[in-house]
């Protein structure tokens, strides 16, 4: 594999996390029930779509660890598992 | 009577033990810096947690947010809740992990030190603890504010505020002095859990109290319809936008906050962490400020300067209950507090004393050139030079240094606490926005090799000097374009100054851009 086309595809993951991040943050107001009432449960519904979002915000974070950690942040790296294992290895 | 000796006896055994934890870890904390202000770099995922988690319970979550959805609505959890759940995870990421990886390969104890061996430069250095600890004294206030309120609200006034602003003011010191941040995160861990389930608790029996949660909401929508539909009132887009904006990047440059992203022991830790956060947040928001909107619709009474937490409880639940959360309360502002002050001693130590008198190392002769401007620079460094050969010595003295730095800091924050004006959430919010101004162009010089000296002076410099101005002086506004915060103003002016600066200056010798080029196989 040549570097172009690897350094290509990790801009386009870094860009894909970016804006998973960004959506994450932006989508945990409900903009969609601005002004709504509504209640369900015995909390208003525009708290029940807060406190989804933050779990499935969570899921997010917990994929991101997963398959997209140090993208962006690491320079002079392959990101992957093979450091990842190391760690675990001697951790805890 | 007796019931007010019960509950300050509550209060009062509830300290000793946190003391006696921080004993404990005294005995295991080696003399060097490196143990006394990050515990050698060792804490795993709970302890991590949990202590950034009790430094982020303060008087201002706990007192002051419920207050607020008390006055004004619930959606305050919505702006908690972006800002710690997700805008502070991803910066968490962004900046926690690139700051510990760099960390890890220099062993930086300080963000001053970091910046300052970057950019080859002093001031830089000086100038960022300068900032921090600058806005670290509201916050710290605040904590000594919401002791000194916790216990007028809970002897109904019998113990003047003082007392309980005191009272915590003479613990932190003591506890700070002693323990370092080993102890300090050991107690956060057990306040944070202790916290966590206290909130609960008091969720549960309020509304086994009143009916459940559908009857409490039901009040409310009776008495409060305004504060069930979303928005409205405070609570305008731009203003829940930027207040969590605002928040969550000021919380980054919180000396005890940035320092704990020096302090996980593995790559492993800060994952787990970060994963942990959004679930956390939901779980304590959720409920404590959920009691505060709650109290609205139930006709709790707050009397003035009080706090609605223990107004609820003393009405709903029993007295020995009530003095147990405010303990935890306590115990909590006091974990903040001492977090911050170790973390503010360690600024004053090694950004702001240490480089003076490590100028006695120097030789102040520059180029022998006559010109008026070496003339100047050159009797400066000497006079410089000269402070620093005074004050020369060795390291017992730093240590003096930091503990007279603590006393000192702690006790005009105290004085302070017993005159300052503003809620615990317009003191809180101002200190973060102060914070906030500091992280863009921290995060540009981290990822941006051609950020250059001169640059990062005009973004520290120049959006501190725009916020310091919205914040003192009446004629320069607080809200901008239908209200955008002066804090989110001043955030976008540095970055506008960090970036445009860097690009008209060239580096100056001594900057090292390569100081930031880590990989991860040099973090572990």
């Amino acid at each position: 594999m040549t570097a172009r086309p690897a350094g290509t595809r990790r801009r386009l993951e870094r860009a894909g996390w970016a804006v998973g991040a960004f959506v994450l943050a932006a989508g945990s107001i409900p903009w969609s029930l601005w002004r709504d009432s509504t209640v369900a449960a015995g909390l208003p519904l525009w708290l029940w779509w807060h406190i989804g979002w933050l779990c499935l915000a969570s899921l997010g974070l917990l994929a991101f660890t997963r398959y997209g950690w140090g993208i962006g942040v690491e320079s002079g790296a392959m990101v992957g598992a093979t450091t990842d294992d190391a760690a675990e290895a001697t951790d805890d | 009577m007796t019931e007010t000796a019960i509950q300050l006896g509550i209060v009062g055994g509830y300290m000793v033990v946190a003391a006696a934890i921080g004993l404990v870890a005294y005995r295991l904390t080696d003399r060097t810096a490196e143990d006394y202000y990050l515990a050698s770099r060792t804490f795993g995922t709970v302890v991590l947690l949990f202590t950034t988690f009790a430094t982020l319970l303060s008087a201002f979550t706990f007192f002051g947010g419920p207050n607020l959805t008390y006055s004004a609505g619930p959606e305050w959890i919505l702006v908690m809740g972006v800002m710690d759940g997700i805008i502070f995870a991803v910066l968490w990421y962004v900046l926690g992990y690139k700051q510990w990886l760099v960390g890890q390969h220099h062993g930086y104890v300080t963000l001053g030190e970091m910046l300052g061996d970057r950019f080859g430069s002093r001031p830089l250095r000086g100038l960022v603890a300068a900032i921090s600890l600058f806005w670290l004294f509201p916050y710290v206030m605040l904590q000594q504010k919401g002791a000194g309120q916790a216990i007028v609200g809970l002897t109904d006034g019998a113990v003047p505020f003082w007392v309980g602003a005191g009272g915590i003011t003479l613990f932190m010191i003591v506890y700070v002095a002693v323990s370092g941040m080993r102890g300090v995160a050991w107690t956060d861990t057990l306040q944070g859990i202790l916290m966590l389930g206290l909130i609960w608790a008091a969720v549960a029996w309020i509304l086994s109290a009143v009916g459940g949660p559908t009857a409490a909401t039901a009040r409310l929508a009776e008495t409060n319809p305004e504060f069930l539909a979303l928005g409205g009132g405070l609570y305008t887009h731009e203003y829940v936008i930027s207040t969590a904006i605002s928040i969550a990047f000021g919380v980054t440059m919180f000396p005890q906050i940035n320092q704990r992203f020096f302090v996980a022991s593995s790559e492993k830790v800060l994952k787990r962490t970060l994963a942990l956060w959004p679930v956390l947040v939901v779980l304590l928001f959720v409920p404590a400020f959920m009691l505060g909107a709650w109290a609205a619709g139930l006709g709790v009474t707050v009397p003035e300067n009080g706090n609605v937490v223990p107004a609820i409880l003393n009405e709903y639940t029993a007295g020995w209950f009530t003095a147990v959360v405010v303990a935890g309360a306590m115990a909590a502002m006091m974990s903040s507090s001492d977090s911050m002050l170790l973390s503010g001693a360690s600024y004053l130590t090694r950004d702001l004393y240490r480089p003076v008198t490590d100028l006695a190392e120097e030789d102040p002769s520059l180029p022998d050139r006559a010109s008026l401007a070496n003339r100047i620079r050159r009797s400066a460094l000497a006079a410089a030079v000269s402070l620093g050969r005074l004050l020369r010595s060795d390291r017992d003295r730093e240590t003096l240094l930091a503990r007279a730095g603590v006393v000192v800091f702690a006790t005009l924050s105290f004085v302070a606490s017993l005159y300052a004006p503003g809620t615990l959430v317009e003191i809180g919010d101002t200190a973060f926005g102060g914070f906030a101004q500091l992280t863009l162009p921290v995060l540009v010089a981290l990822y941006w090799a051609r950020t250059t000296r001169w640059g990062m002076y005009a973004g520290v410099g120049g959006a501190q000097l725009f916020y310091l101005a919205s914040v003192f002086l009446p004629m320069v506004p607080g809200s901008y374009l239908g209200g955008w915060s002066a804090s989110v103003v001043g955030m976008a002016l540095g970055l506008v100054l960090t970036v445009g600066v860097s690009l008209a200056t060239d580096a100056a010798p001594g900057e090292d851009a390569t100081v930031y080029t880590v990989s991860a196989v040099d973090g572990d």
